[in-house]
């Protein structure tokens, strides 16, 4: 019974998938890139790295799953541009990172933020690793000895006949 | 218009379509019916439909191939993906290069899989391939109908338009040829592997012997899953021209989810064949697996995601797919739950020993699938219940699944070192001591060369050592090289199952890989840069210095060449022209890098923009190493292959079950 709960529990998370459905497919599938342009980028090439590590970390909000450091999109270029000009202006990258996110949502960001919203997303390699990990001490801890002294009384003492005769 | 359209060919396909669908309702049900009944000419009915089946849906699917090679755009789907100007290759490519079709592929792989079983599986007990038959054909059934329901690829125009509205210029590629064929028969052939779970739960008796006749499958969906997804990676890599090799995808993430628990299982159902013991763990990864690779079917096909390969816009397919994914999912967990209790656990083992080795591996894997399966599904029902939208992108896997990877990468090295039952860690240590004197000094040589500016690098250079030298290792120590006369350790060494090369050739691919992956993200160069004719720059010890660009004219695209000539030290080495393409139907442009491979290291070229001044934008990236990433896969692959040759394990001739066949047919 507990298993078949297990199933129907398995079964009912893939339904809320359903309900994004309407938000339906776009057609233009494969996009290529060139992104970040020579004129785009900063002198100071300590500065110019982070933008190009922050660009890394932010999503071109129009594409599907690139980063602005991917995207040809003109989009990326203006936050390429923008994310220069804050570094520029001397925000350190959280700085950056929460003016846009305040502008464009945590859509922006491709590592969510870790809070109780997301907390299911962070923690599912743990939760998976705990339960294993406890499923497999459990079965462990009941056969620890192995198969040493597992013989019963009637059992050792037909052994021991049996090793009486040679 | 040639011949074959006055025939209405198409028709003809739609008709076998409808026919294969008829007999896998007959493979779905009257195999059943007879193993229950006990009767074999029931039983032999599954075996006869199920081929009759695949020869209509191999009908249908080179009715489709048929249209698509005569143009004849007649036919909706032809219009809508091809183009007569096209290469032959790239029009029967073109078959799979959409929704339509490529669920056409689908459905011919499940039903090739299917013959397969029902051709070969001439050593199974009758009662188990009737019921491994009649799952397939559910399975079989449910595709059909989404097929005919919802994505008819032989609906007919008229008037027929004269000219086809062209293939998305990115998919025409020799990629498109290969990769999707590859990658479906990996996951598909799952199916099989899902087929003889069901069907063992169906029967209530799981043995070792199912493990064996099992594995064959397993490997070889496995097999062609590898390759499927370092062919896609490849493919991603030369044709989206900034030279990434992955991206964390959803649809990527799709193919990799089943690939990591079919790892999983490939390595359970060792335990389960030689000791009898993780007999319902390997059922149950049996059906995470396909349930895995349905999901994955599940969401590029229904246009869930809007991502690189999303080919659909229709909600009623996704709506449709979704239901199977709960029947499938939902029933073969139901049927687990209700019938695995009944299974008998047998093969009692110590924590540190080979079972437990493969345990650590199994616990890691399926930790790594539930990172991807949360990172790939969690924005979806967040924002479903919630409208939050947020993204998962690389940056998340990079410090979930990475941190995963490292204790398992570890370990496998001691994995083929420890004894069955209980294993000796310090001695497998102390065996292993080679590999990790290795591991140690390609560290330290790293270090040495590189410098601290990556100190994770190095460690991860060291790790890819030890798994290759781990592998090796294993070979050395158990053929005695080194420590017995040449003679008696060849002899060894000849005498070793295949299987222990299989093991050693699939862990070191894994070791090619990582040290691919680390040499290319830490130490690649790259050089962006606007230059002029007769201007040059420098990438990875490379200078490249443009020359001109010239216009040249296909049939179905026109394109610059930009042509460089790329020296070293001085001395010129070579020309390379990376181009821009338009495509006049599409209306779509696309770059094609030039790439250059000095042993395993690429040189990657690709144009930005040409502006007013003459100028050129040029992204010049050296990678060091970065075709350890695909040769390791490939490696991981031989080893199945080898693995699969293992004469122990071929399909046809374990002879156990030939016995028990017979015993089965004097009760």
């Amino acid at each position: 019974m507990k298993r078949f709960l297990i199933a129907l529990a398995l079964t009912a998370l893939l339904l809320p998938a359903g309900g994004a459905l309407q938000s339906g497919g776009s057609f233009d599938f494969v996009s290529q890139a060139w992104a970040v342009d020579p004129d785009e980028m900063l002198k100071d090439p300590k500065l110019e790295a982070r933008a190009r590590d922050l660009s890394e970390h932010l999503r071109c909000l129009v594409c599907q799953n690139e980063s602005i450091d991917d995207s040809n999109a003109d989009l990326a270029k203006d936050l390429r541009v923008l994310v220069r000009e804050r570094i520029k202006a001397g925000d350190t990258d959280e700085q950056v990172k929460k003016f846009l996110v305040d502008r464009y949502g945590e859509f922006v960001l491709l590592r969510p933020v870790f809070d109780w919203k997301n907390l299911l997303l962070w923690a599912a390699p743990v939760i998976v690793l705990l339960i294993g990990g406890i499923a497999l001490f459990m079965r462990f801890r009941g056969t620890g000895a192995l198969s040493e002294s597992k013989l019963s009384a009637s059992e050792e003492r037909a052994l021991a006949d049996i090793l009486k005769k040679y | 218009m040639s011949w074959m359209s006055g025939f209405s060919i198409a028709e003809l396909g739609h008709y076998a379509l409808v026919l294969a669908l008829a007999l896998s309702l007959i493979q779905s049900t009257v195999p059943l019916w007879g193993a229950s009944a006990r009767d074999n000419r029931l039983m032999r009915v599954g075996t006869v439909s199920t081929l009759i089946g695949f020869l209509y849906v191999t009908f249908a699917f080179g009715a489709l191939t048929v249209a698509y090679i005569n143009s004849d755009f007649s036919v909706a789907n032809v219009w809508e993906n091809s183009h007569s100007a096209k290469p032959l290759l790239f029009k029967i490519s073109g078959v799979w290069g959409n929704h339509e079709g490529s669920m056409m592929l689908w459905v011919l792989i499940l039903s090739l899989f299917g013959a397969l079983v029902a051709a070969f599986g001439g050593n199974l007990p009758v009662t188990l391939k009737a019921r491994v038959l009649a799952v397939q054909g559910w399975v079989a059934t449910a595709f059909l109908l989404f097929i005919l329901t919802t994505s008819n690829p032989f609906l007919r125009l008229t008037p027929a338009p004269g000219e086809g509205r062209d293939l998305n210029p990115i998919l025409q590629d020799v990629g498109l040829a290969i990769h999707p064929p590859l990658l479906y028969l990996g996951y598909v052939g799952f199916s099989i592997v899902f087929s003889f779970a069901a069907a063992a739960l169906i029967e209530g008796r799981v043995d070792a012997a199912w493990a064996r006749w099992v594995r064959p499958w397993t490997l070889m969906a496995w097999i062609f899953l590898t390759l499927g997804i370092a062919m896609g990676s490849y493919w991603a890599y030369y044709e989206l021209g900034w030279g990434g090799w992955w991206f964390w995808d959803p649809v990527e993430n799709a193919s990799f989810m089943p690939w990591l628990a079919g790892t999983a299982l490939l390595h359970s159902a060792i335990v389960m064949e030689k000791r009898g013991a993780l007999k319902i763990w390997t059922i149950l990864l049996a059906i995470l697996t396909f349930s895995l690779s349905l999901l994955g079917t599940f969401l590029v096909r229904s246009g869930v995601l809007t991502s690189v390969h999303a080919f659909a816009t229709d909600p009623t397919r996704g709506v449709f797919i979704l239901a199977i994914l709960v029947l499938f999912i939902g029933g073969s967990l139901a049927l687990f739950a209700w019938r695995a209790p009944e299974l008998k656990q047998g093969g009692l083992f110590a924590p540190i020993s080979r079972e437990g080795a493969l345990l650590y591996n199994n616990l890691f894997l399926v930790a790594a699938t539930a990172t991807v399966f949360a990172g790939t599904l969690y924005p979806l029902v967040l924002e479903a219940l919630t409208k939050d939208k947020i993204s998962v992108g690389a940056p998340f896997y990079n410090i979930t699944f990475a941190p995963l990877m490292v204790p398992l990468l570890l370990a496998v090295p001691f994995g083929p070192m420890l004894a069955w039952k209980r294993g000796d860690l310090a001695a497998a240590a102390q065996r292993l001591l080679f590999a990790m004197v290795l591991a140690v000094v390609a560290l330290v040589a790293t270090l040495i060369i590189e410098g601290v500016q990556h100190p994770l690098a190095p460690l991860g250079i060291g790790l890819g050592i030890w798994l290759i030298a781990g592998a090796a290792n294993e070979i050395i120590d158990r053929s005695g090289i080194g420590r017995m006369p040449l003679k008696t350790s060849w002899a060894r060494f000849t005498g070793m199952p295949r299987t222990a090369f299989a093991t050693a050739l699939a862990h070191a691919g894994l070791g090619v890989t990582v040290i691919g992956i680390v040499a290319t993200t830490t130490y690649q160069t790259e050089t962006i840069v606007s230059v002029k004719p007769g201007e040059s720059l420098e990438t990875g010890g490379y200078t490249l210095t443009y020359q001109d660009s010239v216009p040249h004219t296909e049939n179905n695209y026109r394109e610059e060449l930009y042509r460089f000539v790329v020296s070293r030290d001085g001395e010129a080495l070579l020309a390379i022209a990376p181009a821009k393409r338009f495509y006049s139907t599409r209306q779509m442009s696309t770059t094609e890098a030039a790439i250059k491979t000095f042993w395993f290291s690429q040189l990657y070229v690709s144009i930005g923009d040409q502006h007013d001044d003459g100028s050129l934008t040029v992204r010049a990236y050296y990678k060091p190493l970065v075709t350890f990433i695909w040769l390791g896969a490939v490696l991981m692959a031989i080893g199945g292959t080898v693995s699969l040759s293992d004469r122990r394990f071929r399909i046809g001739v374990a002879k156990p079950a030939r016995a028990k066949r017979l015993q089965e047919a004097k009760a």
